[in-house]
């Protein structure tokens, strides 16, 4: 009797997680000129006008860009913050840890206003450095606690063994640790990217002007009002952002069968 | 030098990016819009550096800031409530499902990797004139007219525990999926009920988990700019929204600097609270 009242209860919590989403998927294919209830048929034709629309391609370009370089920064830097805090005795790791993680515990608003008006003071304007320079800091507390988090797991054994057999640490490091730790890599720089690529409120102070990202482009187009092709706009992010970390759980986990860990 | 110099020297080559990272572009900055919140806004537009207490005074005893700021905490609240009652109950279901739990676990978190703007949006479908609400009450008859559901704080709350109640459920499974179910059982064959021993047994040694999520979730709700912009109506503004009025839309970079300060000590009071009882590990343990 308990047991199928809290799992009634688990079901309407994911019926309440996912229905607004499958919502927006369902009308990105509404045939009418309105993005909203009752569907008048089953159409593409939203599709096809944002793939022919330039301010949103501009946005995708925007985006991807900044959230591969912000995923490559945060990455380099998170893996080696990192390595340093598993593989090595320092003193004050718990407080280091802590400091790393700060830019996840300070509201976005204030990061994005202290670094906003620090970098105008030293004489740096609104640019896409600004943005990138936002976007890494903001992403790579949660890349140091997703590779932490998985380096634990890589033995040292294996390390030692290189070295035992006369490999110099650099040669251990880049035969041995590196390909091991390559899903935890990779983890991280998926991580950043998805959260760079779905940032908005610091987005909205850093960026130039003229600059859209996709979800400030999102945010100006809700000004007017929803239309279909918002949701299929929608519906794209949701297959990139989705299937993104899906695939790179599968790649990951792939690599990990085929190093045998 | 001597190897173990070396070795010793290694981690912190390892560290330094990271570290100069965090304090160029979080702590410095951090101490310059402290500096910041002290000069003077003048008519001409210029800022006049000195020791003044006209922002403070402006931001700590304007009662529009401080009505913002109590509706602001009061929003966070119930978000934060709403998702422990709605999450509690689904983390317990996953952690002491027989299926498979990372599936459900999985099935949980895929929301999580969705834009949040989509995710904010996605609620006009539902809840707008036309969404699928309306429509479906009046294609039942049940309504003549639609009714207007959206722009207001309850819609707000709506949207934002929409996107918090993952964080939740995540803290807490993490906390009953490190209980060894035998505790119960052992609770049970000395007697209690099962309702018994889950109040005297399981809550209790779930509780790390509720509170890291539900600081998580408060911090994160009170800090929102969006979602009053997008499912709020023109009186539903959050603190978040005056700051950004203040520096982006005002100039008036003093008060903004002061506004943001005035944010982050509310809500670095609580995390520093809840460090003190709690630690940090907890929170992590959530993330990562």
């Amino acid at each position: 009797m308990g047991w199928a009242l809290i799992r009634g209860w688990a079901v309407l919590v994911y019926i309440f997680m996912f229905l607004p989403v499958a919502v927006v998927v369902l009308l990105s294919f509404n045939a009418s000129q309105f993005g909203n209830f009752p569907m008048t048929g089953f159409s593409f034709r939203w599709f096809v006008e944002l793939a022919g629309n330039e301010a949103i391609l501009r946005a995708f370009r925007t985006s991807i860009i900044l959230g591969l370089l912000t995923a490559l920064i945060s990455t380099t830097l998170g893996v080696l913050a990192s390595l340093a805090l598993v593989r090595y005795r320092v003193p004050g790791a718990n407080a280091i840890s802590t400091l790393l993680i700060a830019p996840i515990l300070v509201p976005e608003v204030v990061l994005a206003v202290a670094l906003l008006l620090f970098l105008n003071f030293l004489g740096v304007n609104k640019s896409f450095g600004l943005l990138l320079a936002g976007h890494v800091i903001f992403t790579l507390p949660f890349v140091i606690l997703v590779v932490q988090a998985r380096l634990v797991s890589i033995k040292r054994d294996v390390e030692e063994a290189a070295m035992s057999l006369g490999a110099s640490p650099v040669q251990t490091f880049f035969q041995i640790t590196l390909p091991l730790m390559m899903p935890a890599v990779l983890a991280g720089a998926l991580f950043a990217f998805t959260i760079s690529f779905d940032d908005i409120t610091g987005t909205l102070f850093w960026k130039p002007g003229g600059v859209e990202t996709v979800p400030t482009q999102i945010f100006a187009m809700l000004r007017n009002s929803i239309s279909p092709e918002i949701n299929a706009l929608g519906t794209v992010m949701i297959v990139m952002t989705v299937g993104l970390p899906l695939l790179g759980l599968a790649i990951a986990r792939a690599m990990a069968r085929k190093s045998g860990t | 030098m001597s190897v173990e110099k070396r070795e010793a020297r290694q981690p912190w080559i390892l560290l330094s990016p990271a570290l100069t990272a965090v304090t160029l572009l979080l702590f410095v900055p951090l101490l310059f819009i402290l500096v910041y919140s002290f000069w003077l806004r003048t008519a001409t537009g210029a800022d006049v550096a000195g020791f003044h207490l006209d922002n403070w005074e402006e931001a700590l005893t304007d009662p529009f800031y401080r009505d913002i700021l109590i509706s602001t905490l009061r929003i966070a609240a119930i978000t934060t409530v709403a998702c422990a009652l709605m999450g509690y109950p689904s983390a317990y279901f996953i952690a002491r499902s027989q299926g498979n739990k990372a599936v459900l676990l999985l099935l949980l978190m895929l929301p999580f990797w969705i834009s949040y703007i989509i995710r904010t949006m996605s609620w006009i479908n539902i809840l707008g004139v036309s969404g699928a609400l309306n429509s479906a009450l009046m294609a039942m008859g049940i309504i003549n007219e639609p009714i207007q559901m959206l722009y207001n704080e309850v819609t707000v709350i709506l949207g934002l525990v929409h996107f918090l109640l993952p964080f939740m459920i995540l803290n807490i499974f993490v906390s009953l999926d490190g209980i060894d179910t035998n505790l119960e059982n052992a609770a049970n064959s000395l007697g209690a009920t099962k309702w018994q021993a889950f109040l005297q047994v399981t809550l209790p040694l779930s509780l790390p988990g509720l509170a890291a999520g539900g600081l998580l979730c408060f911090v994160l709700g009170a800090g929102t700019y969006i979602t009053p912009l997008v499912l709020g109506g023109p009186r539903d503004a959050m603190f978040a929204n005056l700051v950004f009025e203040a520096i982006i839309t005002q100039l008036n970079w003093p008060l903004g600097s002061a506004l943001s300060l005035m944010l982050l000590a509310v809500l670095g009071a609580l995390v520093m609270i809840y460090n003190r009882y709690l630690g940090m590990a907890q929170l992590m343990k959530g993330l990562g």
